[in-house]
């Protein structure tokens, strides 16, 4: 292509402008001492992380145990999603790489399916049939279920249910790469099926099983839609968050925000650190 | 003989995982959705088989016009968002070189990394009567009163292009990745005007990356649920509010679980059209992305 003309630049400059005016302005007003996180500026403070309610009326994020309570929870739902998103997509990983049978195309087309449902329609659906199951199993055992009712393990089943693709899929791209004779290798001095995968196959997986964990453990802790249909009484973040918006918020959302924004940046650079070793 | 059984049984055990997670949270509870849809309520406690759910959504008007308005407008922010992402992907894979190109195609993966409320929040803090823009609209003299730039369709628009932006600038960029430069400047050598060559050599070759990245963005908008209905308030009316409103506020999960249906028969249908508008296949659709 030839020399890129001076509109063209001006048009990429504004367009990265307009990329970064609302992550900048939600950090900018977290340090805001008013009461709303808008214009004019009242002087910097940090209130909104530490404060203790007394000059700003509200207490600040990190002692104000709503927003500490929320990030619990999105921890209590993330955690087990990236473990088992991870444990679960080497599985199946090893299915869609090394197993050999009929079908096997479907599997695999059905393993992706997930991604094609709006996340809502996933929500409801695993709402209104661990409901019924919940009736049945209640019936007929005279106990109550309430892990199957709205509530994080529902979360977790949920997000699990598209997270797990992402992972099985990053999984089965490193595992593709994979030089097979170095575990004949193996086998041939005399090492059992156990070892070879503990000291072979799964050292040479370890780039792509950190990543998919981390990544799992992201689009967890983002998720929002396919979570707005399965709470219960305990919001994770994003629906703490959703709900103070649509309440007119304080800048302490912005302090949460802003936590967020650096947690985010922090995992998404491990991640790339590891990308990198991994190439 | 016990050498293929015990081979079957390792092959069994590898695909439990897959079977429980494919079986019990997509398959059934899909199946589950679709009787749902089906069922009317006809005493208290009583359900019976039926096609109301779905004749409801036909007669009543706010049901069936918000449905359309969420087709359309999702249509155009995917259009939109191609056109804006566009001379972007373009900078990227045939312009940038080295170190700026990296740079440029992190900044792009920067923002989306953080949650679609933290952005939405900005956009909040940016357009509202109280807001960024309007505060300097008023300190350059430009207006004299307060101006209320949310909740209208412009907002929503732009919020959800904004999200988009980048499922359409990373397929977009790979496709144009591998156009090879002397093909362009034999464009040109052979008489093309700059508009000859894009439209004639640089459009049909991004082709894949176009139908991925507008398939994605698509998808993702159809489903959006936070955008519209912070940055549109009562005026956002986008149909994933109409699924919460029935299954969440009215309990009438019959109803929910039809247009849930509905709403996955949009999102297919369009994917579906767009795969075969262009000949492309889904599995190598989704590698592009």
């Amino acid at each position: 292509m030839n020399r890129p003309s001076l509109a063209w630049k001006f048009y990429i400059a504004a367009f990265y402008l307009f990329l970064f005016a609302p992550l900048l302005v939600v950090a900018i007003f977290a340090f805001n001492a008013s009461p709303f996180p808008s214009p004019p500026w009242r002087g910097f403070t940090l209130e909104w992380f530490t404060g203790s309610g007394a000059a700003v009326g509200k207490p600040g994020v990190l002692v104000d145990p709503i927003w500490l309570e929320s990030i619990g929870n999105s921890f209590k739902v993330a955690i087990p999603v990236a473990l088992l998103a991870v444990l679960l997509g080497t599985v199946n990983a090893w299915v869609l790489e090394r197993a050999e049978f009929r079908g096997k195309t479907f599997v695999a087309m059905m393993m992706l399916w997930p991604l094609v449902i709006p996340g809502v329609v996933l929500g409801i659906s695993i709402l209104a049939f661990f409901s019924r199951l919940a009736n049945g199993l209640e019936d007929w055992l005279q106990t109550d279920l309430d892990l199957l009712r709205p509530g994080l393990p529902l979360v977790v089943l949920g997000q699990l249910s598209f997270i797990l693709t992402i992972a099985t899929l990053i999984i089965a791209a490193r595992l593709r790469k994979f030089d097979r004779s170095l575990e004949e290798a193996a086998f041939d001095l005399g090492a059992s099926r156990a070892r070879v995968l503990r000291t072979v196959t799964l050292p040479f997986l370890r780039p792509a099983l950190i990543g998919a964990g981390l990544v799992a453990l992201l689009m967890s802790f983002e998720n929002f839609n396919t979570t707005l249909m399965l709470v219960g009484s305990e919001a994770p973040l994003p629906i703490a968050m959703y709900g103070q918006m649509r309440e007119g918020a304080s800048p302490a959302i912005n302090a949460v925000s802003l936590l967020l924004m650096l947690g985010v940046g922090g995992i998404a650079s491990v991640f790339a650190l590891t990308a990198k070793a991994e190439r | 003989m016990i050498a293929k059984q015990a081979s079957r049984l390792t092959l069994f055990l590898l695909l439990a995982p897959a079977i429980l997670w494919l079986g019990l949270l997509i398959v059934l509870p899909h199946v589950e959705i679709l009787v749902l849809s089906f069922s009317e309520r006809i005493a208290p406690r009583v359900y019976a088989f039926g096609f109301g759910n779905y004749l409801e959504f036909f007669t009543e008007p706010l049901y069936w016009r918000t449905f359309a308005r969420t087709a359309f407008m999702s249509i155009l922010v995917t259009a939109l968002t191609l056109v804006l992402a566009f001379p972007i992907a373009l900078y990227i894979a045939r312009v940038a070189q080295g170190r700026l190109k990296a740079m440029l195609l992190l900044l792009c993966l920067l923002p989306f990394w953080v949650s679609e409320l933290v952005r939405t929040l900005g956009w909040m803090i940016l357009l509202r009567e109280t807001g960024v823009i309007s505060y300097m609209l008023r300190s350059i003299g430009l207006a004299s009163q307060p101006v209320e730039l949310l909740y209208n369709d412009g907002a929503v628009i732009l919020g959800l292009v904004y999200g988009g932006l980048l499922f359409m600038i990373v397929p977009l960029a790979n496709a144009l990745e591998s156009l090879e430069p002397a093909v362009v400047e034999a464009g040109y050598d052979l008489g093309g005007s700059r508009w000859t060559v894009l439209r004639r050599i640089v459009i049909p070759h991004a082709m894949p990356g176009i139908v991925a990245g507008c398939i994605i963005v698509f998808m993702l908008t159809v489903g959006n649920f936070a955008t519209p209905v912070l940055l549109g308030g009562k005026n956002g009316l986008w149909f994933t509010e109409q699924i919460y409103a029935q299954f969440i506020t009215r309990f009438n999960w019959p109803q929910g679980a039809a247009f849930g249906m509905l709403l996955l028969l949009l999102s297919s249908a369009i994917v579906w059209l767009g795969l075969r508008l262009t000949g492309q296949s889904l599995g190598t659709t989704l590698k592009q992305a």
